[in-house]
């Protein structure tokens, strides 16, 4: 079972209160892309083994989406932060370092 | 004028835990907006301040709940929810907003029990963390209740109002009288 803090109402949610929302951090790529850079915003997502950041709704609470990273393998989660981040905040980064020294980066 | 009734007809049921009673008619208004603008309007409709992060704010029969950081619920009497959307549309004239008379697409219910039976209740259906140093009075929850999503808040006495939405209140009555059937595990101690 996953349990994911909403950032929003700081509520400890069980993975049940929750809809998934996929990857995390995706550059839309709208007119004037290629053809192929459209196809990989649609269709190409990181399916990694290990460190994974992920979307979430609070959709059984205050209805917010919110992005998590977690462990894939473990279910670890390393925290979760605001949707309106561009990046990963630089403690999340750290997090992430201290419980995966090996950790090369987002995908 | 239509006569405006309940969805269950003020259904009730009891058992060794809680007794499960659906509340009359209440008058519901969702607001939302920039929670830096409407502060204001808030007090100006239903005269009760800004609730803190899932706080719920009490005074006589209105009150002003917390959903979500851009979303409001205001409590009131039942015919007086088209006054309160019609000030609140006057206060916050020019504001980006929503103010909204949700009071028919509601059912309420109350939940009340000897001890934490109440909140036993609650915890046979969410997955909500209910021990009382979470969970207490004058904080409103949504969550899941079951199959359908639901908001509750107790009040001093450990007795819990739940909202939802009408079209399924047969469904969470059924939920709830179901789950006050069952003997009391007493898992936590008396709130
Ligand atoms: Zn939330």
């Amino acid at each position: 079972m996953l349990i994911l803090t909403c950032p929003y109402c700081g509520i400890q949610c069980d993975e049940t209160e929750l809809a998934p929302g996929g990857e995390a951090h995706l550059k839309r790529e709208g007119p004037g892309s290629s053809d192929a850079a459209f196809e990989a915003y649609l269709f190409e997502r990181a399916n990694p083994m290990g460190v994974h950041f992920e979307r979430w709704r609070h959709a059984n609470g205050c209805g917010k989406w919110f992005l998590a990273v977690r462990s894939t393998t473990t279910l670890e989660v390393y925290g979760t932060y605001k949707a309106q981040t561009p990046e990963p905040p630089a403690e999340i980064v750290a997090a992430i370092r201290a419980r995966v020294p090996g950790w090369g980066g987002r995908a | 004028m239509s006569d405006a009734v309940t969805a269950l007809g003020g259904a009730r049921a009891g058992g060794p835990l809680a007794t499960v009673e659906e509340a009359p008619l209440r008058g519901m208004v969702t607001l939302r907006g920039d929670f830096a603008r409407v502060g204001g309007a808030v007090r100006e409709a239903v005269g009760l301040g800004m609730p803190k992060t899932r706080q719920i704010l009490t005074m006589r029969d209105r009150a002003v709940a917390w959903m979500s950081p851009d979303e409001l619920l205001l409590l009131m009497p039942y015919g007086k929810a088209g006054a309160v959307v019609t000030l609140l549309e006057g206060a916050l004239e020019g504001a980006h907003f929503l103010a909204v008379d949700v009071s028919d697409a509601r059912a309420c219910f109350r939940i009340s029990g000897s001890g934490s039976g109440a909140r036993e209740v609650l915890a046979r259906l969410c997955p909500a963390d209910l021990s009382p140093s979470v969970f207490g009075p004058g904080e409103v929850r949504r969550t899941r209740l079951a199959q359908v999503p639901a908001a509750f808040w107790m009040d001093d006495s450990g007795d819990v109002t739940l909202i939802c939405f009408r079209s399924v209140a047969r469904y969470a009555f059924d939920l709830l009288a179901n789950a006050a059937e069952g003997d009391a595990v007493g898992f936590f101690p008396a709130s």
